[in-house]
């Protein structure tokens, strides 16, 4: 049971770095509180396996500290750190039999037997592998080996927290979807502070209370998945959650409208100044496809685009549009008029974000 | 450390993997880093030490040697060596066991080839009894073959010929290399196959452009096998040849001059019969590690 | 592997290598067979003597000590470079030029010719000229293999551990080496051990390839011939005198067809039954932990 901090941070692999570019972990910052479910969100090469392998001991940063409540433990290997690690590919020993297994962890620190018996089966129940207490691991399916590499880490009722790194990647999607809800279940009912990481925002979603999303080494948004989806902190948040991406403009300010390249925007008067306020040549406007109004016939204070192409989902169709020179997403729900060539867009201020140097920055109201 | 930005995850495991051994090895008390360095070191004089004797012989004059012992040679001298490059009868005992061993690697490869696919892909009648027959010819002692090779290759005209021995050969090594081979070409995923033939290619096309190169490492620890066994035999080598055919082995056995062994010849015709064999493992020293579990781990 | 193809036209892959295996298996194995129920004076003259040669070998006390002597040193080498080849397999390095460098060391051995490991061994441990035998003198002890029974098998499984513990070391080495670090990893994690990571990773990875290596071990020291021949010619008396020395020396030097062609007969069965039973023991081994698939 821990807090896990970390403080200022920075990985690189190589002996002597020189630019940004040279770390996999660029100065960081950030809390695991105790008891919390938390996702580790990126594309591959972000640096969220670095990361775990930080957390867990296996690798030593180049500078900054990891603290586990408040105590420097960046030369604790692994096995002092009293931290539980599954891995990609399932981990059994292969001789032993199911219950054997789980109790290795309590066996090798010299737990007495009934105090082993009863950690063991309340965690086969919880993780519905009592039938097979008695086979040998070998012979268990993936899915299965997989709850019992969980179930190792679960019966140390010391565990300062359990580290999953993509621990779905060999399951069927149909058990994946299972395990998930187990993983959850176990972690309201055992109060340990859980990281798992991932590149899937779904997993990460169903998953994790609140989700750190990492892009080039840096954790760029640390939030629930519904501040991920709404507000999206940096441009890269925008584009990497949700399906279709969010939609970017690059804007300036001229002639005291907010342009698009040739195109003007209608916006109000708030985001005009916004964007002229920025003081840098990077500002972009972003809007969700869900939050993009979409009409068929021209209305006021709406932008003309034309329809590139549809793509009806049943419930709902993605439009394909082309707003000025930029490509550009909009959904449209399944009793909305489908626009044909031509489609007119309003963009609701509540719904639009400012990104300065890719950052989101406030829109100031009234 | 290693100088480059790991950017799979599989490669963050194992850099991370590495990082961590090479902590846990600096951590490791010195005195069992010591006995582990200790121990290997014993293991690899014991190895050398004989090798050495043999090398130490092999550069005295035999003189010096049936003399005091000398821990080195006091009297170097490469008159053994020039001895067995200048007699016809020494030299061409390498020749012939080479040839005879290229030709056995040869025979062997080609016909285990198809033999391996088949009983890595197809079930056939008499599959399961025919490989297990194949086994058994492993464990035939050579002693056993002597008599009836004498006289079979005696009556077809072969006695004394590189192809005798190489064929002879054949016994142990083709199950063998089949028997590596099958399990090389089992892990192999059968979705290969499907795919080349959809893709229009002949059997023959896809055997050598897609599924050999494939099995590479395999064919190379195979290799390393057959040149192994057909190397190191020396009885039925030496039974079924006389004078023109005979392997080094036998040119060996009949150093015993009038004044006794020719102790200093027959070191340095050791030596000689030593060095292909550090050869051939150099050139498949990376496929060893992985490939001497012969795909049966 | 359960998805093979069903087709008998796989036949004509295994064709040229039954071929090839036949005219060197079959035809010789005949050969023994006809002359082991016979009793071959000449070219012309012979007469058929049924089991009376198999009666005749079983009951010869000389190959029924060869027997003896023949287990006993197959066991002993096996009790000798199996954990010795483990634990060799574990002391080596995994990385670096020292890997490679040990490597092509430790594998040497196996390379050499049969009865030049005869002779290396023979020089290397005569009183004479011989490191070995001439450092065991020094230091007092009166070492003789032509002599002393004793000094002459500790010599030939000193031997034997030096040729052939390399075999079940490179083994055991790859077997160790197809282990993922996840393992080790998760090992630790689990706060195993140095036993334990042993006894639960390494060795269950090894046991298929130990298999393989205890079958070839068995079956080469079973048949050993040229290293004991040259080194110690089977002396004193008949204490090295192992089997294929004795039928060589029966069927070459003897030209006792018949006996010899049963005792050959019954050699081989010797090996293919010892070989049976192992690898059928092991099989019943995996097939118990199949069979708890079901269960």
């Amino acid at each position: 049971m821990a807090e896990i901090t970390l403080k200022g941070l920075a990985h690189s692999y190589l002996a002597a770095p020189s630019s940004a570019e040279d770390y996999a972990i660029r100065e960081m910052n950030h809390v695991w509180h105790q008891g919390g479910a938390y996702a580790l969100l990126g594309p591959s090469g972000c640096g969220k396996s670095t990361l775990l392998n930080i957390i867990s001991g296996l690798l030593e940063p180049s500078s900054g500290d990891v603290l586990f409540d408040g105590e420097r433990v960046n030369h604790l290997p692994p096995e002092a750190r009293n931290i539980a690690q599954v891995f990609q590919f399932p981990v059994v020993y292969d001789t032993m039999t199911v219950y054997d297994n789980l109790a290795f962890p309590l066996r090798n620190v010299g737990t007495p037997a009934d105090k082993v018996r009863e950690r063991v089966l309340e965690v086969a129940d919880v993780l519905e592998l009592t039938p097979q207490l008695r086979r040998k691991a070998k012979n268990l399916t993936a899915d299965e080996k997989q709850k019992v590499s969980m179930g190792r880490g679960l019966v140390r009722d010391d565990v300062s927290a359990i580290l999953f790194d993509e621990p779905l990647t060999v399951i069927d999607p149909q058990l994946k979807w299972k395990l998930r809800r187990k993983l959850k279940e176990i972690h309201q009912r055992f109060n340990i502070t859980m990281v798992y990481v991932t590149h899937d925002q779904l997993e990460a979603s169903t998953f994790a209370d609140r989700i750190a999303v990492m892009y080039e080494g840096q954790v760029v948004q640390f939030g629930t998945p519904r501040e991920l989806f709404e507000t999206p902190n940096h441009t890269f948040v925008g584009y990497f959650i949700g399906s279709p991406g969010m939609n970017f403009l690059e804007v300036e300010a001229r002639d005291g409208r907010v342009m698009a390249g040739a195109l003007p925007l209608a916006v109000p008067e708030a985001v005009h100044a916004a964007v002229a306020g920025a003081g840098s040549a990077n500002v972009k406007l972003g809007i969700r496809p869900e939050f993009v109004k979409v009409h068929a016939a021209p209305v006021d204070e709406a932008m003309e685009a034309v329809v590139e192409d549809v793509q009806d989902l049943g419930t709902y169709a993605i439009l394909s549009l082309r707003l000025g020179e930029t490509p550009f997403k909009a959904r449209i729900e399944e009793d909305d008029t489908l626009p044909r060539d031509r489609a007119w867009l309003r963009f609701p201020l509540a719904r639009l974000g400012l990104y300065v140097d890719e950052f989101r920055v406030e829109i100031p109201h009234e | 450390m290693n100088q480059s930005i790991p950017t799979t995850p599989e490669a963050v495991r194992k850099q991370a993997a590495a990082a961590d051994a090479r902590r846990r090895r600096q951590a490791r008390p010195v005195s069992r880093q010591w006995r582990r360095r200790g121990l290997m070191t014993a293991y690899i004089v014991f190895v050398l030490l004989p090798v050495y004797w043999l090398l130490n012989m092999s550069f005295q004059s035999n003189s010096e040697i049936l003399g005091a012992l000398t821990l080195w040679p006091q009297d170097f001298t490469l008159e053994h060596y020039a001895k067995i490059f200048t007699d016809s009868n020494w030299y061409m005992g390498y020749v012939n066991s080479i040839a005879y061993v290229l030709m056995n690697m040869l025979i062997s490869l080609a016909v285990a080839l198809p033999a391996a696919y088949a009983f890595s892909r197809y079930r056939f009648i008499g599959d399961k009894h025919l490989f297990f027959w194949l086994l058994t010819n492993l464990m035939a002692p050579p002693a056993v073959f002597l008599l009836p090779y004498f006289q079979l290759y005696y009556t077809v005209g072969l006695f004394d010929t590189h192809v005798a021995v190489a064929l002879a050969h054949c016994l142990f090594n083709i199950p063998l290399a089949v028997w590596i081979l099958e399990g090389f070409m089992s892990s192999v995923p059968k979705e290969i196959d499907e795919t080349a033939f959809i893709d229009g290619y002949s059997f023959p096309r896809f055997f050598v452009k897609i599924f050999i190169p494939m099995i590479s490492s395999g064919i190379g620890v195979t290799l390393f096998f057959l040149f192994m066994f057909s190397w190191v035999e020396l009885l039925l080598a030496s039974t079924l040849t006389a004078t023109n055919a005979q392997p080094i082995g036998s040119v060996m056995t009949q150093t015993k001059g009038a004044s006794g062994i020719d102790w200093g010849a027959l070191s340095a015709a050791g030596v000689l019969t030593i060095l292909p064999g550090i050869v051939v493992v150099y050139f498949v020293r990376n496929h060893i590690a992985k490939g001497f579990a012969l795909g049966r781990t | 592997m359960n998805n093979k193809i069903y087709s008998n036209r796989a036949w004509w892959l295994i064709l040229p290598m039954l071929l090839l295996v036949a005219f060197s298996a079959i035809i010789p194995l005949m050969t023994v067979v006809n002359y082991s129920v016979q009793d071959v004076f000449d070219a012309n003259t012979r007469f058929f003597t049924g089991v009376e040669w198999f009666q005749e070998t079983l009951n010869n006390p000389a190959l029924q000590a060869a027997l003896v002597r023949q287990f006993a040193f197959s066991l002993t080498v096996l009790a000798i470079e199996v954990p010795l080849g483990i634990g060799i397999a574990l002391l080596m390095p995994k990385k670096g030029w020292q890997a490679s460098a040990i490597l092509i060391l430790v594998t040497m051995p196996l390379l050499i010719p049969w009865n030049v490991v005869g002779s290396i061994w023979q020089i290397f441990t005569r009183g004479d000229i011989g490191l070995m035998g001439w450092g065991l003198r020094e230091l007092g002890y009166g070492y003789n293999i032509t002599r002393s029974a004793v000094d002459a098998w500790g010599t030939i499984i000193l031997m034997d551990v030096w040729h052939w513990t390399p075999l079940i070391a490179l083994l055991c080495y790859s077997g160790l080496r197809s282990i993922p670090d996840a393992y080790y990893q998760a090992a630790r994690i689990d706060r195993a051990s140095r036993w334990a990571v042993f006894r639960y990773i390494q060795l269950p990875k090894l046991t298929n390839v130990l298999v393989i290596g205890i079958l070839l071990r068995f079956m080469h020291s079973f048949m050993i011939y040229a290293e004991p021949f040259v080194l110690t010619g089977g002396g004193p008396g008949n204490s090295t005198t192992f089997l294929s020395q004795s039928l060589t020396t029966m069927a070459i030097g003897q030209q006792d067809l018949g006996p010899s062609a049963a005792f050959s007969l019954i050699y081989f069965l010797i090996i293919l039954l010892v070989c049976w039973v192992f690898y059928t023991a092991i099989m019943n081994l995996q097939k118990d932990k199949q069979l708890d698939k079901g269960a």
